[in-house]
């Protein structure tokens, strides 16, 4: 087995092969998510913890259903409800989540490395569902999982990324991903969002949308982050959409057999237009079902006991069958 | 489990692929029997050697009794096994198993039967899925050693062997046919 880690911190320090583990196993999650009875026992008597210091309601709902399709047991903790209000640190808090036995957290925090943070002192495994504008693995894993799924081996694929680069986790995993399992990225969008010191991380950066859409087998789009800039970074959302929005005249740049892909939650009419979010060619709500079969092959994984790396006498089967 | 270049280095052909035929022949034969008067029979194969056997005994049961319509599954046992907490993950292949298994007599299909509780996990699984009629269990070496109350209904052969071996099933390179390898630890 590829998958060698107690965490899922971030998606640059994983090896293709880590990556190809998690989308593998996916598969098979997937087909229990068709099942009549959609649950199965592996992580029984296990207890999961979503730990949300910053909003978010569709990842959050997203592993909470997988750790309980894995029979887990778990536990919501929002940033209104928890004692952070009163002042505790992050750290008290995981050591108080520890005493009530917390086997994994899930961690989303508007501070980049809060996950690894907590990585370093805590005997959970730890899930970094989102540290400000650093990391989002299991994001990137369903986005790699869905294109893999309709367009076949990622090498040599042309990956388009548009929109708010600069201040989204979501762009920096995707890119690490898709760099890692070989597919060619391009970056577009207004030159504040979309620096050209991107170009270090192995891709493409152009500002003229015809050009990034003309051969693009994949466009990712990305949401325009009001929360995260402190200041303004382009004019207006009508001046944004009016240059970067994709709308009917601009689908005509792109191949028919494109997909078209938005992480949600969607701005319509600023990214991508009503119409287009809801046709065809767009797998926007593949992705969140998608988003479902991946975060419980994440749990499965880091749960699996005696990680290798840690222990290397690990158990060796004592009979066959 | 030990990969096809262990046994390169260290085996010895344990049965000959027209044994290995001839133990099947005679499992199938007492499947038929059993099932006398039954349209339907649902063959389960467990991932991945299961599934290997399982196909062959597919095709003799269609051979020898044309009259009983065969519905054909594959299992992986791992979301089920009860080491998942002990061991690291297992990679794991697809479970495909057929519709309405309400009112069919199953039989799982499996190479080898020790502890029993790969066994155990393949009966969760197979009930999350449906109430069939019965649940039956056909392996080709039973090794004894068993773990938990679990007894096969069909066996090719029962064998005894030093805890270090292994039973490895394999495909002929050239033809059809099974062959089976002894191979250590």
């Amino acid at each position: 087995m590829s998958w060698k880690s107690r965490h899922l911190l971030d998606i640059q320090s994983l090896t293709e092969s880590e990556i190809l583990a998690v989308l593998d196993a996916a598969s098979v999650f997937k087909q229990v998510g068709q099942r009549s009875i959609k649950k199965v026992p592996a992580l029984r008597g296990k207890t999961v913890v979503n730990l949300f210091v910053e909003p978010s309601t569709r990842t959050r709902v997203s592993f909470e259903l997988a750790a309980q399709r894995l029979t887990a047991d778990i536990v919501n903790l929002s940033t209104e409800a928890s004692s952070f209000k009163k002042g505790e640190t992050l750290k008290d808090t995981v050591r108080n989540l520890e005493a009530l036995t917390a086997d994994i957290i899930i961690i989303r925090h508007r501070s980049a490395g809060a996950a690894h943070f907590l990585s370093r002192f805590t005997q959970a495994s730890v899930i970094n569902a989102g540290d400000g504008a650093h990391s989002h693995p299991t994001q990137a894993l369903l986005d790699l999982y869905t294109m893999r799924e309709k367009k076949g081996d990622l090498a040599g694929q042309k990956v388009t990324i548009l929109g708010d680069i600069l201040f989204s986790r979501v762009a920096r995993s995707n890119i690490w991903g898709l760099r890692k399992l070989g597919a060619e990225v391009t970056l577009c969008g207004p030159p504040t969002l979309v620096p050209k010191s991107f170009e270090s991380m192995g891709c493409r950066v152009t500002y003229d949308m015809k050009e990034a859409l003309a051969d693009a087998d994949i466009v990712n789009l990305l949401r325009i982050q009001h929360e995260r800039q402190q200041r303004s970074m382009f004019p207006s959302l009508g001046e944004y959409s009016r240059f970067f929005g994709l709308n009917k005249e601009r689908m005509d740049w792109i191949r028919p057999d494109a997909l078209i892909m938005h992480p949600g939650p969607v701005n319509r009419g600023v990214e991508i237009d009503s119409d287009i979010a809801d046709g065809e060619r767009s797998v926007i709500l593949e992705q969140v079902t998608n988003g479902l079969a991946v975060r419980m092959a994440v749990l499965f994984l880091v749960n699996g006991g005696q990680h290798p790396q840690e222990l290397p006498s690990a158990a060796e089967e004592t009979s066959q069958g | 489990m030990p990969d096809d270049l262990a046994i390169m280095n260290a085996s010895l052909i344990h049965r000959h692929a027209p044994q290995v035929q001839e133990m099947i022949h005679g499992m199938v034969e007492s499947i038929v029997a059993f099932h006398q008067g039954e349209r339907t029979l649902a063959l389960v194969g467990i991932q991945q050697k299961g599934v290997l056997l399982a196909e062959v005994i597919r095709r003799r049961l269609e051979e020898v009794a044309p009259e009983i319509s065969v519905h054909f599954g594959e299992l992986d046992v791992g979301l089920y096994r009860d080491d998942l907490a002990i061991n690291p993950a297992p990679e794991m292949k697809p479970t495909i198993i057929p519709e309405n298994l309400e009112d069919v007599g199953v039989v799982i299909v499996d190479d080898v039967i020790q502890s029993g509780r790969t066994i155990r996990a393949a009966l969760d699984a197979i009930l999350d899925f449906g109430r069939p009629r019965r649940i039956q269990l056909a392996v080709l070496f039973d090794r004894g050693q068993r773990q938990l109350p679990i007894q096969p209904d069909y066996v090719g052969e029962r064998v005894d062997l030093p805890s270090d071996q292994f039973i490895v099933l394999k495909t002929l390179e050239e033809g059809e046919g099974l062959e089976v390898y002894l191979t250590k630890k």
